[in-house]
């Protein structure tokens, strides 16, 4: 159970939260111009890493908004948090 | 005729309380204070119980949770009977009644017993090897283990205590309140720290507190008395919280750390009413100071788990503390310096040290120099290499060790004794910091592993951290918390400590013996009865993986983990495989460190709060008229109204002819109601659901489809024109959170250029649904002022209105294939508006119908439920629902996944329509469908998603899905079941009124 800085209400009990799985993929802005392939990329694969990973999280149980998050998966430890639309840090 | 060992008057026992407690059937007497191993052993009694494989009599072990032998059975066959209480942990209180567990018939004569003699039979490995094949078998192996082998009994009546939860943030957590605990505390509070000081125990000050001995000193003064100066002045702090009787269970990330804070265990059981037994702390740290402590290590030799031995610190407790004696012939045997402590509190008490054993050879110290001027016998570089006595020891044999410790030379020495304390020094207590996930390294030169790396703000002191002694302990102290509280000074800076133990110890993992390894059993796992033997084997036969070797001899695998042995179990690996301790890594201690009641992990979660509901405001209404209910979701719906003993099938029978006949009445309160308002509203609508929805006309209802981005049905509902911006959409009652959640998803990440603005008020509204050829004359009469004619108020549309004063939204909408109205209110009329159309629909014989019903008439006219027809791999095309699909726009969520290559296949299952052979045959859901019962094997086609018995077209009708059922119009399959096989023919979803005519009459 970790504890996770929400960029709009602060630090809150991973409870709190439902992880929604890798940031930083767009929605292709027209799928129907998609092979099956391609689109079979953006909606299915996704990276598993043992590390560092950009994640998006909605504050459920709180102010319902979606954010990133950097975390290591390797120990929970979160990098940085930011909002929607916003860039990445970079280090 | 039991013997009293209580041998002098201690402080921590009140000897104006005797207390009654029953062990095995007989009476004993204690006194307020003690543990039930202090009072049992203050009877002379030793063997409490019997090990879990060869059922050897075993005896108390430890004083403390680290127990591995004397765990007893509480208050057998009564509701509050707990099994695996460590007798070194429960206080006696009046009216305690324990038993051993483990031996049948009893613990002086245990059939089990056999298996000791039987153990050349049983090595590591023994059950998997054995009970593995041939499987038929396992019933009576199962049976078998569990009857002879069994670890307590669990109660069979529902728990009559409370326990609850309690959540706690604090600045600083120090976990244990020996004298480092203790001084950390007082260090953090007073320096302004909001502090929190728990500790297992039932009262302050570890092990110095008892300890009463010129040898230790703080400032001139005994340590415990210098500690007891210290412990009155913490109870002053008003920012500090103390719990005693309170052990962690768990250490998480950041800080996140579970206890049980134990409030009721030690009472009478009368004094136990209506209070809360046990109480889990959430515990939120900022920093955690880690004081735990650590565990006396045993000695690995042949037959060294008879009942009578003992950890040499557990009998000093029970000496200093207790004031017990745990035997009138003691032997000590020891590496290091703690046997002489040992020796040198019982010399004080007066209780007869017959010798000590000490496995170092040239060594000198204060304390031993002590025990020689006490004319204690000692041998100095010798071992024990067996002990003799079935019940309790009474013999043991001792030989001199080699030079380098492989073997032992010379000849044997017998010693009588009837209680023998053992110490191979100590493990610091780590499992909380390897629990929290940080790391420990190896120190090669006492053989320990300590903490390395902390991944939280968190820090190990005193012998946890492998500071054993006193002096080492104290004068390491205030730097440390100096650095860790970023403070400045502490009050210990300049304390002057006077310590007599000599650190050096002669470590040897598995002590040598006359005897061949074979010949001998040296426990490691009291508890699991793992010998070094079975180490060796599990080796021999090439297991390496330190977690391997666990499973396989199951050594740490009882409910203490193995305290005790792990480290000895490492090391007798480590030297039979050649490598290096540091390097074979330890097992992982997992949580809970010791064992947490079931009642402690729910808390208040029990009965009706075991899982939270949700009522509609008309939920009293249905309860008054004798409604079954149903869990959809987290709500409780009207399922079904029987009347006069009426079953379901004959209540859902009539309730459904009522509403085709006259008129139904129905609780829609759980939809889901989503509020949509935002000048691009309509553009948001056009994009979640799969039909156009532009040109929808303000006061006009429209139903939706809205797929997963892979194409996959996934909820569905009507929505309603407001306003210009303004929508209501409905969802299904389970999919209302789900889909708020994901509508918001694709408005904040995808979207967000659009404006929208979502509300959940499915609570708000209160939705009642009247349907039926009389809905009209019915509701008309509710809502006198509006006109409901066909041309002002057509099917599909929507109007404002008024019941009296009450403002309400009616929409002209319909699950069930009848003439349908749904009046909206604010969430608080809505039994009013029920009671009122029940008043008004009296004379159309209204009929309030639940879900069942609801099921069966929309089945009637082929409207899906999305999850009972749909699973997450059904798309539009493949429900027939094609008609919704906009081909005209340009894009919607799951849009492209319709042409997949996947989704355009054509034998996909899709949603058809069954109606039996024979018209009174209703087929069971779920039933697999088939269309050549003699292929082998037989091919599943798909199965039966919704099947009823309508009382409207007199006949049975299912809906399910079929491999290409889209093309098999007319065909027949086959529904096998158990003992029969059903024919079907597929049919046509929509099983009545296909031309839509009584929605518009
Ligand atoms: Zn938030």
């Amino acid at each position: 159970m970790f504890v996770i800085n929400c960029p709009y209400c602060g630090e809150r009990e991973q409870s709190e939260f439902k992880a929604g799985g890798e940031a930083h993929i767009v929605r292709p802005k027209q799928p129907t111009e998609l092979s099956d392939d391609q689109w079979a990329e953006y909606l299915f694969m996704r990276k598993n890493i043992k590390g560092i990973q950009f994640e998006r999280w909605v504050h459920t149980h709180g102010c319902r908004k979606w954010f990133n998050v950097v975390r290591d998966t390797s120990n929970d430890v979160i990098k940085a948090v930011y909002k929607m639309g916003e860039k990445p840090p970079t280090n | 005729m039991t013997k009293n060992l209580r041998v002098k008057t201690s402080k921590f026992i009140d000897e104006t309380y005797k207390i009654s407690f029953k062990f095995n059937g007989s009476t004993y007497y204690g006194y307020k204070g003690d543990t039930l191993a202090s009072a049992l052993l203050a009877n002379d009694i030793h063997l409490v119980g019997r090990s879990f494989k060869y059922h050897r009599p075993r005896g108390i072990m430890t004083a403390g949770s680290e127990e591995p032998n004397a765990i007893v059975q509480l208050h057998n066959n009564s509701p509050r009977t707990e099994p695996n209480v460590r007798a070194t942990e429960i206080e006696i209180y009046e009216g305690l009644e324990a038993s051993s567990q483990n031996c049948w018939p009893s613990v002086n004569f245990d059939i089990g017993g056999i298996n000791n003699f039987l153990s050349p039979v049983l090595p590591a490995g023994f059950y998997y090897k054995t009970f593995m094949w041939p499987a038929s078998f396992w019933e009576k192996y199962e049976y078998f283990i569990r009857k002879s082998a069994g670890l307590g009994k669990s109660p069979t009546e529902p728990d009559p205590d409370i326990y609850e939860h309690k959540y706690i943030h604090c600045d600083v957590l120090v976990v244990g309140a020996g004298i480092s605990g203790i001084l950390a505390a007082k260090t953090a509070a007073k320096n302004g720290f909001k502090t929190l000081l728990l500790d297992e125990k039932s009262y302050l000050g570890g092990s110095t507190i008892y300890q009463n001995s010129e040898n230790f000193k703080i400032n001139n003064q005994t340590s415990n008395s210098w500690l007891e100066k210290e412990i009155n002045e913490i109870k002053k702090f008003q920012n500090l919280e103390i719990k005693t009787r309170t052990s962690v269970a768990a250490f998480h990330g950041y800080n996140f750390l579970l206890a049980r804070e134990n409030l009721t265990d030690h009472l009478p059981l009368n004094l136990r009413k209506d209070k809360t037994r046990h109480r889990l702390l959430k515990i939120r740290a900022k920093k955690v100071i880690i004081a735990t402590g650590s565990l006396e290590r045993p000695l690995i030799f042949d037959n060294n788990d008879r009942p009578g031995i003992l950890l040499s610190s557990a009998i000093e407790k029970y000496a200093n503390f207790f004031g017990v004696a745990c035997g009138e012939k003691n032997v000590l045997f020891t590496n290091n310096d703690s046997g002489y402590e040992t020796a040198s509190s019982l010399y004080q008490k007066g209780i007869n040290v017959e010798a000590i054993i000490d496995n170092r050879e040239n060594i000198d110290s204060k304390l031993i120099m002590e025990a020689e001027k006490n004319n204690i016998r000692i041998y100095k570089g010798y071992t024990v290499v067996n002990t003799a006595g079935y019940k309790r020891i009474n013999k043991i044999s001792i030989m001199q060790l080699s030079k380098d410790g492989q073997k032992v030379v010379g000849s044997k020495i017998s010693i009588a004794c009837d209680c023998l304390g053992i110490s191979g020094g100590w493990t610091p207590a780590v499992h909380l910091v390897t629990q929290s996930g940080g790391k420990l390294t190896f120190r090669d030169e006492d053989q320990v592993f300590i903490p390395d790396q902390y991944p939280s703000d968190q820090i190990s002191i005193g012998s946890c951290n492998g500071d054993f002694t006193l002096d080492e302990i104290l004068l390491s102290l205030p730097n440390k918390l100096k650095e860790f509280l970023n403070i400045k000074t502490t009050d210990y800076d300049n304390l002057e400590v006077q310590s007599s133990f000599n650190k050096s110890k002669r470590n040897i993992w598995l002590l040598p013996s006359d005897k061949v390894i074979g010949k001998t059993k040296p426990f490691v796992d009291y508890q699991n009865d793992a010998t070094a033997k079975d180490i060796k084997l599990a080796l021999r036969e090439g297991f390496r993986s330190i977690e391997h070797v666990k499973r396989y001899t199951t050594t740490g695998m009882g409910t203490d983990q193995g305290k005790l042995g792990n480290m000895h179990a490492l090391g007798i690996i480590s030297e039979t495989a050649g490598s290096k301790m540091g390097e074979l890594g330890t097992t992982t201690f997992r949580p809970p460190y010791t064992p947490l009641t079931f009642g402690t992990i729910v808390g208040r979660n029990v009965g009706e709060y075991f899982d939270i509901f949700r009522k509609t405001p008309i939920h009293d209404w249905h309860v008054k008229n004798k409604a079954e209910f149903e869990n959809v979701g987290q709500w409780k719906r009207a399922w079904f109204y029987p009347k006069d003993g009426e079953n379901m099938h004959d209540a859902v029978q009539r309730e459904s002819k009522a509403a085709r006949d006259s008129a139904g009445i129905l609780d829609a309160s759980t939809l889901g109601k989503i509020d949509i308002q935002g000048t691009d509203a309509s553009e948001f609508l056009n994009r979640v659901y799969t039909n156009a929805w532009s040109k929808l006309a303000i006061g006009k209802c429209r139903y939706g489809l809205m797929l997963n981005e892979d194409g996959m049905v996934y909820d569905d509902g009507v929505t309603t024109r407001l306003d210009e911006n303004h929508y209501i959409m409905t969802t299904t009652t389970g999919g209302a959170a789900t889909v708020l959640g994901k509508l918001e998803d694709y408005l904040q990440t995808e979207w967000p250029e659009l404006d929208v603005y979502l509300t959940s008020v499915t609570d708000h509204y209160a939705t009642v649904s009247v349907c039926g050829p009389n809905s009209r004359k019915i509701i008309s009469q509710v809502i006198p002022d509006l006109d409901f004619s066909d041309e002002n108020f057509p099917h599909m549309s929507f109007k404002n209105a008024k019941i009296g004063k009450i403002k309400c939204r009616v929409m002209r909408i319909s699950f069930t294939g009848e003439q349908s109205y749904e009046i909206n209110v604010q969430a608080n009329y809505g039994k009013s508006v029920w009671e009122k159309c029940m008043e008004v629909g009296k004379e159309f014989n209204i009929t309030p119908y639940g879900t069942e019903t609801m099921h069966l008439l929309r089945a009637e006219k082929g409207f899906i439920i999305v999850g009972q027809d749909t699973d997450a791999t059904m798309t539009p095309i493949d429900l027939q629902m094609d008609w919704i699909v906009s081909k005209k726009k340009y894009d919607f969520i799951g849009k492209r996944s319709l042409y997949r290559s996947d989704t355009i296949k054509e034998d996909r299952k899709q949603l058809v329509g069954l109606l039996t052979e024979n018209p009174d045959e209703v087929l069971e859901e779920g039933a697999q469908i088939v269309a050549d019962i003699k292929k082998s094997p037989i091919e599943m086609l798909g199965h039966v998603t919704s099947s009823y018995y309508s009382p409207n077209l007199k006949k049975s009708i299912a809906l399910g899905v079929v491999r290409g059922g889209k093309n098999m119009m007319g065909q027949k399959l086959i529904i096998p079941m158990e003992n029969k096989k059903i024919n079907v023919t597929v049919a046509d979803p929509v099983f009545l009124d296909k031309e839509n005519k009584r929605l518009n009459a």
